[in-house]
């Protein structure tokens, strides 16, 4: 019982290892602000999440579990509000998002 | 006024309970020195008039939680998609705006509404005026997934207007 | 195993930093700063884990808000240049 605890723990950790690098890759490869924001989006939701589940299944049934509950929350409650907060601002100043089809439209003016 | 009352005392109890849990010391000065914040931020909140229905969709408590069940698998799924596609070497990106409509009435409607397509991977809200909501979107696939308008259903039927 | 988890976060703040010194625009930059300071909260986390001290999770918690509020007030400030509410009869410029 334990082992199982551990092996999927382990595996929620390792994944969501992975996609906080792949969400952190993306926001160094996506040519604009506006793309970008949708790989800071994975970095915040499912590596965070995935992390942190995987914390709580190494905590177990403690305080420890609540507070990463609670931690959990707080982020998936903060993270669309900045993000939204940031994307106005972004707009309202005047910064036009990059849209098109194909790829040369869009790596013409990075 | 009775509303008001109702939603004092349970933004008060809310609070200690979350002081208690955050705590864990149950010694009298500690007790006490949580009465003593919880009844200021009570007061500061009286001050902003955040106290409401609004502020604290208490109702809404047991229907959200099925609601962040779907979300999150929803989440989950696009995650994977939008992953392969920054991971993928020729960066398959079609970046498109586009308007949707939100069927919900009430404004905290909306705000779950525009929240839940920020915390989908792949769809941003950058704009919500009046119930309607301009959407980045990554590809054309993550706006197709949002054109359907599951999202717009649950979210109707959580806030309890359906 | 902690360890490894670890890496994976030190590795991607990294990669948000360059982010954050690349730019190009002011938003890029907030936008990786604020996804640093969400991998500051998870490396807490995990580094209470580590040294196996829970009080650590505390810290993080109250990092994950003070992360969300110093990024709503940078993102006012450079809307509004002004961290306060403007006041009445004051110059409101183009809100």
């Amino acid at each position: 019982m334990m082992l199982v605890r551990d092996i999927l723990s382990w595996l929620l950790i390792l994944g969501g290892g992975f996609f906080l690098v792949a969400g952190a890759i993306g926001v160094l490869r996506l040519p604009d602000f506006f793309t970008r924001q949708h790989a800071a989006g994975i970095t915040d939701t499912m590596g965070a999440g995935l992390l942190l589940v995987g914390l709580m299944l190494q905590g177990g049934l403690t305080l420890v579990t609540v507070k990463l509950v609670l931690i959990i929350v707080f982020l998936s409650f903060t993270s669309p509000t900045s993000t939204h907060a940031l994307a106005q601002a972004a707009l309202s100043s005047g910064l036009k998002p990059l849209l098109g089809e194909r790829r040369e439209d869009l790596s013409s003016k990075t | 006024m009775r509303g008001r009352l109702f939603h004092t005392i349970s933004l008060s109890l809310v609070l200690y309970g979350l002081w208690l849990l955050l705590s864990g010391h149950f010694e009298p000065l500690l007790l006490g020195l949580g009465v003593l914040s919880c009844v200021l931020v009570v007061w500061v909140s009286h001050r902003m008039d955040v106290v409401d229905q609004e502020g604290q969709p208490l109702a809404l408590t047991w229907r959200a939680l099925p609601y962040w069940g779907w979300l999150a698998w929803e989440i989950a799924k696009s995650s994977v998609d939008v992953t392969r596609i920054i991971l993928n070497p020729r960066l398959p990106i079609s970046p498109r705006l586009m308007r949707v409509r939100a069927s919900q009435k009430s404004e905290l409607g909306h705000v779950i509404y525009a929240n839940s397509i920020t915390l989908t991977p792949g769809t941003v809200t950058i704009d919500l005026a009046d119930g309607e909501l301009a959407v980045h979107a990554l590809t054309r696939e993550t706006a197709a997934a949002l054109t359907d308008g599951e999202m717009d259903r649950r979210v109707t039927a959580m806030v309890g207007e359906r | 195993m902690f360890n490894a988890a670890a890496a994976a976060v030190l590795i991607s703040m990294f990669l948000a930093l360059v982010r954050a010194f690349a730019g190009p625009t002011v938003y890029d930059r907030i936008l990786a700063v604020n996804m640093f300071g969400t991998k500051t909260v998870l490396m807490i986390a995990i580094l209470g884990f580590l040294t196996d001290r829970p009080d650590f999770l505390d810290i993080a918690l109250v990092y994950a808000l003070i992360n969300f509020v110093g990024t709503i007030a940078v993102m006012k400030f450079f809307k509004y240049n002004h961290l306060g509410l403007p006041h009445e009869g004051e110059d409101l410029g183009d809100l």
